[in-house]
């Protein structure tokens, strides 16, 4: 969870869903970007890390007016892709890892109600060997979305994302 | 020899690839090879990735260990955690737990079999029982469920959720939890945390057991297909207590062969290797153990949900325990091995579970701040054993003067079922596959039996669009004829 800072009336509440296993190489891109986000302690924000997407961020996506998805990718174009998404039914599912689509029909499916506004950050990842950590084009990979994101997180709008998509 | 595992003449069939299963944790693969009138003549499940967990784990100081294995599998960090940390227990020196500190331990273990079980059932297995194997394969997913099933898919959710939350509780945090350590716990209970589960443990035992009786509705619907798909004789092998009962955090190792019968009994687990024994073969990186009295051929058996209820005398909680016996009253005096009766199983114990989780809850020990055992001698090996949701898993320890992990084996529940699944697929490739045409339908049955074991492959990374399904058909002079794919999700 972000540390307490005073949010300025009428922000988004933003709610960010970063997943991957830091021992597994660039598996780790996730949660690396999710610590920056945590670290600017942003009241407006709630970050959340996890090994992979479940069922369960379903119900943590309830109450958010924007949600982002973080997450490294095979098929993302390098650095990373910024696109908007939204519930999805019919999609092949693993437990081993749902996708944004999934989660954000099952909130809608369970709760009943419409879910917020979706976006996916992915960000291109090679190589995912156990107990390894990130490799050198997916550090400068991290460097490059850091930089694009970080402001869309302190200035969270829908209209303004959406103006940014890429990839 | 085992029927089916290898074709006399494997160059003159056709092959067909399921690479990877779908809704199976990590990446499989299965062949069949059919001749050109469509008889299988070999059925294998392949693991495709090698998982390195032993080298990842060797080198590192032991007290590190039980966080450390965390991060080998993102589906039971739990488990590896508690195994783990079991071992480091004697390998610290540390003696019997005091009571407060055994009781946490299990509370977070029952978390995480609601939480894991849940998800396998309501997520992965229950869109082929409720819409049926040969259903529309887009809506064969949570998503048809929800659609015609509504309030099995929420409470899915939320029966998953209550197990995180136990987790979560008990082990600090959701995911990455320091909650045991060598000796102990670090982190006591609050009546505020206590009395938070407490307050929706009586609506998850409910809608555990409302979840066991739509099984058995389902069962009713087409008694002889649920008796007999996948349908194979075998030993089971699971934990029990000194009376017998099931126990998913510590006992002794119990086998009974396919009648029932006691092979071994109340085995001290850290003399594993003198009952069990690992075998390579060329065509899998996953090994086949099995027991080591009756050898590879007729040892081999099942662990898991199905194994471990069957196993066991009783289990020691009432609403699960009247659940076996109307499950078992199927067999007619003999375990009942239909693989689709592992759903059976596995829900019933969730309902222990979620059971153990109120007696707990209730339990006044639960709030103690004895948290810590006595110091004794440090040892230079240990071995540490749990019933993880998939079956049993074996952590066996040495470290060095330095505190250093020098050696490491880990036996997985997915290896222990290794022989099982093969047989599984085998016996459904018999029944369904044999002789015609095969259909995306008919393939899916073959992954019906795989995930039923709930199978945790090779514990590989989750990256977006890295997960899809490919099926090759190819010719009997290797000519792709066909091939099929679908995704996970959209490629990113």
């Amino acid at each position: 969870m972000s540390a307490d800072t005073t949010a300025p009336a009428g922000t988004p509440r933003l709610v960010v869903l970063g997943w991957g296993n830091e021992s597994r190489g660039d598996d780790g891109l996730g949660p690396a970007l999710l610590r920056r986000i945590e670290a600017l302690g942003l009241a407006h924000v709630t970050a959340i890390e996890d090994f992979q997407l479940q069922l369960e961020h379903a119900m943590d996506l309830d109450g958010a007016d924007l949600a982002l998805f973080v997450d490294a990718s095979v098929a993302a174009p390098a650095p990373f892709a910024f696109t908007e998404t939204g519930p999805r039914e019919g999609l092949t599912h693993t437990s081993h890892a749902m996708a944004p689509e999934a989660v954000l029909d099952v909130h809608a499916r369970v709760l009943g109600r419409r879910p917020p506004p979706a976006f996916v950050l992915a960000i291109r990842g090679d190589a995912f060997e156990l107990g390894t950590g990130l490799g050198e084009a997916a550090a400068e990979r991290l460097e490059a979305a850091w930089d694009f994101v970080r402001p869309l997180i302190e200035a969270p709008g829908v209209g303004v994302w959406r103006g940014m998509l890429r990839g | 020899m085992f029927q089916l595992e290898t074709a006399e003449n494997p160059q003159k069939l056709r092959r067909i690839a399921i690479d990877p299963v779908t809704r199976v944790e990590g990446h499989g693969k299965v062949t069949l090879l059919l001749d050109d009138a469509d008889r299988i003549h070999q059925v294998r499940l392949h693991i495709v990735e090698f998982r390195g967990f032993e080298v990842f784990i060797e080198g590192r100081p032991f007290w590190e260990v039980p966080v450390t294995v965390q991060r080998l599998c993102g589906i039971c960090p739990v488990s590896h955690h508690l195994a783990a940390v079991k071992a480091m227990d004697i390998i610290a020196g540390y003696g019997q737990l005091p009571p407060t500190a055994e009781k946490l331990r299990r509370l977070m273990h029952y978390g995480q079999m609601v939480q894991s079980h849940a998800v396998h059932f309501f997520h992965l297995a229950s869109p082929d029982l409720l819409l049926g194997f040969d259903s529309e394969p887009t809506r064969r997913n949570i998503v048809g469920v929800a659609q015609d099933f509504p309030d099995i898919a929420k409470q899915g959710v939320l029966l998953r959720k209550y197990g995180q939350e136990v987790i979560r509780h008990t082990a600090g945090k959701r995911i990455h939890g320091t909650g045991a350590i060598p000796g102990g716990m670090n982190k006591a209970l609050t009546v505020a945390e206590r009395d938070e589960m407490r307050r929706d443990v009586d609506q998850m035992i409910e809608w555990s057991l409302a979840s066991v009786h739509m099984v058995a509705a389902l069962h009713r619907t087409k008694p002889e297909f649920y008796n007999h798909f996948g349908e194979f004789e075998s030993s089971m092998m699971g934990f029990v207590d000194e009376r017998g009962a099931l126990d998913f955090y510590h006992g002794g190792l119990r086998a009974v062969d396919n009648t029932g019968k006691i092979i071994f009994d109340h085995v001290d687990y850290s003399t594993y290797e003198e009952v069990l024994e690992e075998e390579a073969k060329s065509w899998s990186y996953m090994k086949f153990p099995h027991i080591r009295s009756l050898g590879a051929e007729k040892g081999w058996y099942k662990v898991g949900p199905l194994a471990r209820v069957q196993a066991c005398d009783f289990i020691s909680t009432p609403l699960a325990d009247l659940e076996r016996k109307k499950m078992m009253a199927l067999g007619n005096g003999k375990p009942v091995m239909g693989t689709l009766f592992f759903h059976w199983a596995r829900l019933i114990e969730v309902l222990h579970a979620a059971e153990l989780i109120r007696d707990l809850l209730d339990d006044p020990d639960i709030l103690g701040t004895d948290l810590m055992a006595d110091k004794g001698e440090r040892k230079g090996e240990a071995v540490g054993v749990i019933e993880a949701p998939r079956g049993t898993l074996f952590h066996h320890y040495r470290v060095d003067e330095n505190d250093l992990v020098t050696f490491c084996n880990l036996i997985v529940s997915t290896t222990n079922n290794n022989q099982a699944m093969n047989e599984a697929i085998r016996s459904v490739a018999r029944t369904h596959l044999d002789g015609r045409k095969v259909t995306e339908g008919l393939l899916n049955h073959i992954e019906v039996a795989i995930r039923a074991y709930d199978p945790c492959l090779s514990c590989a990374t989750h990256a977006l669009g890295q997960m899809p399904l490919e099926v090759d058909l190819i010719d009997a002079e290797g000519n792709l004829v066909d091939r099929g794919r679908r995704n996970m999700g959209p490629e990113r």
